[in-house]
């Protein structure tokens, strides 16, 4: 049971991934215990001159995500999501976010070690 | 005097600007690089370097053992230099700007003070000895300019106040500002006396050059314009550009026109005002029209 968050330009998983991390409009969250999907906005963080990335790997943090599937994660957002406990696929891009959720839950997406930004 | 050449656009002709008044400048000066995210003036001036030494911001430290993780330093710090994730406060120091709240904050004295290189100072001589340089560099990977151009501002009133004992005192700094409208720009143009803002009359230079009118506007310092590559063929700007001027009240002190010959001397490392002696006048005119602006306006201030 996990919560896995989706960098996304809308709220549903028939939204397309958005490949940035830190800067992403939203993120769908789907939810393994009951196959639920909700939706955070990461408008807030588009706004920021510096720091995007740290602020959204909070925003991941307060609710409890555990795993983010996204395109591209820079160092100070993975240090962050690190420093969280929050698992991280990259490098995941023109799909919908349900697209990329069944390739991770199929196994086809490895966990990061490093950033890819 | 300080004189910031700015212009906005980036590849408007700030250095070529700042190096030929350099060259037909008449008295002492320091001719300082303020573009510290990519200095080029040294590639004009041939300045011989005498000093070189680090500049630091205040940033902190963090003594894990001593945290509580009470979020004070969080709450205080306007730019993610502290961040909550799960239960845990970390800190990322390169989002630090420096202002120690979060030290002189921090309840458990977790916090100590620590710095971060920001980049270089290099002073020296220039022009075979008639003019001081003064350039900034900063780190590779810094991502903030300020700090480092208000080290680099700090460095230059000191040169200044020290020149003016001296049998001959440095009158002016001629001050190749960075480009741009935010915050590197802001900042040398709030430190100097005059604004010199080069234009290109283009569309895009045209464009530009307002944005950063209107940014340097609300500092109330006194702004010229030079019109660099003027009579571009088939391009209508030159008079777009000196409409606009003559309605905001804007000084034009100078014409330079567009010229392949120009760029070609340019591209070789040389200095436009030595071009040619044609090119020598039109920047001892720009140096003649920007001392009896500078003159005129700093009377009536």
């Amino acid at each position: 049971m996990s919560k896995i968050a989706i960098s996304s330009e809308g709220p549903g998983l028939t939204s397309m991934v958005d490949p940035r991390f830190g800067r992403a409009g939203g993120f769908v969250v789907f939810d393994t215990a009951n196959s639920a999907t909700s939706y955070i906005d990461n408008g807030a963080s588009q706004v920021l001159g510096q720091g995007a990335g740290i602020a959204t790997a909070e925003r991941m943090a307060e609710a409890n995500v555990e795993i983010v599937l996204s395109g591209y994660v820079g160092p100070k957002a993975f240090q962050a999501l690190q420093a969280a406990g929050i698992k991280i696929c990259q490098n995941i891009d023109g799909m919908t976010t349900g697209d990329a959720l069944h390739h991770f839950q199929a196994g086809n997406v490895p966990f990061a070690e490093a950033p890819n930004k | 005097m300080r004189i910031a050449i700015a212009s906005g656009k980036g590849g408007a002709g700030k250095t070529t600007v700042s190096a030929s008044l350099a060259q037909v400048w008449n008295t002492p000066a320091i001719l300082v690089d303020a573009d510290v995210e990519a200095p080029n003036l040294h590639l004009f001036c041939a300045p011989a370097i005498t000093s070189s030494t680090s500049t630091f911001l205040e940033v902190p430290i963090l003594d894990a053992t001593a945290c509580t993780q009470c979020g004070t330093c969080r709450e205080v710090c306007r730019f993610m230099a502290f961040a909550k994730l799960g239960k845990t406060i970390s800190l990322f120091p390169e989002m630090c700007h420096g202002c120690g709240g979060c030290i002189a904050l921090c309840p458990e004295k977790a916090l100590a003070p620590g710095q971060r290189l920001l980049g270089t100072l290099e002073c020296g001589t220039a022009m075979g000895g008639k003019h001081a340089f003064l350039m900034g560099r900063s780190r590779i990977g810094e991502a903030m300019t300020p700090p480092q151009l208000r080290a680099l501002q700090k460095k230059l009133e000191l040169l200044l106040a020290q020149s003016k004992t001296t049998a001959q005192p440095y009158t002016d700094a001629l001050i190749d500002a960075p480009p741009g409208v935010s915050c590197p720009a802001m900042t040398v143009a709030q430190e100097a006396d005059i604004i010199l803002l080069v234009v290109e009359p283009t569309p895009f230079g045209i464009h530009d050059f307002t944005l950063a009118h209107r940014a340097f506007l609300p500092l109330q310092k006194p702004i010229a314009v030079v019109m660099n590559r003027a009579g571009i063929p088939g391009n209508a700007g030159d008079m777009e550009l000196a409409a606009y001027c003559q309605q905001q009240g804007l000084p034009i002190l100078g014409l330079l026109p567009f010229s392949q010959e120009i760029a070609g001397h340019y591209a070789q490392g040389g200095i436009a005002a030595t071009c040619s002696s044609t090119w020598e006048k039109h920047f001892t005119h720009l140096r003649d029209t920007l001392q009896a602006f500078a003159a005129k306006e700093l009377a009536n201030a």
